[in-house]
């Protein structure tokens, strides 16, 4: 039986890529804008902006992503891909978040090895980088507080599944626990009860 | 950020067995990947630079600190480690290397789940994960945060992540205004 919580999540989103092109200009355009990091410029560029998903099919995404290899963020450019357009979607996906900053970056490391070391220039970017590192960290906050929204229709109540957020939050940024255990354990903890409830909502 | 000081690789570099090399190592690599290729430095360091010397300390760690500034995902560090290891040759089979396999496997076990969402089961485990997800991501955000020894940068940041949460502003340019109060030396 599907879950009545997911139709609300049809409806909600209202846009889709219309090609691949459309699918490959939409992840370069996030991806040169993702610095320090693409996940905010990401719910930012495809759930606000272009309306591809909803913030909960978002974090799900996000949720499947992170416990499998692989960078999170192309992970989910491969399944966002994936639901539109197959796996030459997936394809174009990944194509379009890696290609244009990969030869970005490249040029620049060519030219940071050409150009002689001048102390002035130096100096600036050095403390530009400082100063784009705390908005990258700022912006990740913002998103996981924009993000937290769907917790209010989570299965197990609010204050639960925010209690829950905050022990995986210590876990990682207190005890410093490897990501494994956090997601094995906590994780698995956390989806065994959400199923008790949904078994016990269930007819 | 002091990249590329030591000396690297040519760009056009004509090495066919270091490239084969590189994407024997990040082939492996790619299946432990988890939460990311970041999570694999320590080892990437020992086998490339301690044991196999492909590329210089130095190269190494600007490879990280070019990716983290740049835009886009942070695993291209892995093409910058086969650039200043072997090249353009050496870029391109790093990053084919490493994504490969977690690739082929995040598409199956994602098409898996998607065709399964109507199982208690697969609601369960998208449901269950999502306060996880919110948890690691916001741990994320702290430790890249600016410690309170820069209570400026903490500040900007703090404003940034209000600015994010509650209005619309574009985000390029909280990264423009951040590039300028840094390149200023305000934060």
């Amino acid at each position: 039986m599907p879950d009545p919580a997911l139709a609300v999540s049809e409806e909600e989103r209202t846009a889709r890529p219309a090609s691949l092109r459309e699918l490959f200009i939409a992840f370069t355009v996030l991806a040169l804008q993702g610095f320090g990091g693409v996940i905010a410029i990401a719910e930012r560029e495809l759930c606000e902006r272009r309306r591809w998903l909803t913030a909960r099919e978002f974090v799900e995404l996000l949720g499947t992503a992170q416990v499998l290899p692989g960078p999170n963020v192309c992970n989910l450019s491969l399944m966002i891909g994936d639901r539109f357009f197959g796996w030459r979607g997936a394809a174009v996906a990944l194509a379009g978040m890696m290609t244009a900053p990969l030869i970005l970056m490249l040029f620049l490391a060519w030219v940071i090895a050409l150009v002689p070391h001048d102390s002035t220039a130096h100096g600036l970017v050095r403390g530009a980088l400082t100063g784009i590192a705390a908005v990258a960290a700022g912006q990740i906050v913002g998103t996981v507080l924009r993000l937290a929204a769907p917790l209010k229709q989570h299965p197990l109540s609010l204050g639960v599944s925010l209690s829950l957020a905050a022990a995986a939050f210590g876990m990682m940024a207190w005890l410093r626990w490897p990501l494994v255990w956090v997601l094995l354990g906590l994780g698995g903890a956390t989806c065994l009860l959400t199923y008790a409830v949904l078994r016990r909502r269930a007819p | 950020m002091s990249a590329a000081l030591s000396p690297a690789a040519s760009p056009l570099a004509w090495a066919p067995e270091v490239w084969w090399e590189l994407f024997q190592h990040f082939l492996a690599w790619s299946l432990m990947s988890i939460g990311g290729a970041i999570t694999l430095v320590s080892d990437m360091h020992r086998r490339l630079v301690a044991e196999a010397g492909l590329l210089t300390d130095e190269n190494f760690t600007a490879a990280i600190a070019l990716a983290q500034a740049a835009p886009g995902p942070n695993v291209l560090f892995v093409g910058l480690i086969g650039w200043y290891s072997a090249g353009l040759g050496g870029a391109l089979t790093s990053l084919v290397g490493v994504m490969i396999p977690s690739s082929t496997l995040a598409l199956t076990a994602s098409r898996w789940v998607a065709s399964r969402r109507d199982w208690l089961g697969v609601q369960a485990f998208q449901s269950g994960m999502t306060p996880v997800t919110i948890g690691l991501l916001l741990a994320t955000g702290w430790l890249l945060a600016p410690s309170v020894q820069h209570p400026a940068a903490l500040l900007l940041s703090a404003a940034v992540a209000l600015l994010v949460w509650r209005t619309k502003v574009p985000l390029m340019a909280l990264v423009a205004l951040g590039a300028v109060l840094g390149a200023l030396g305000w934060v």
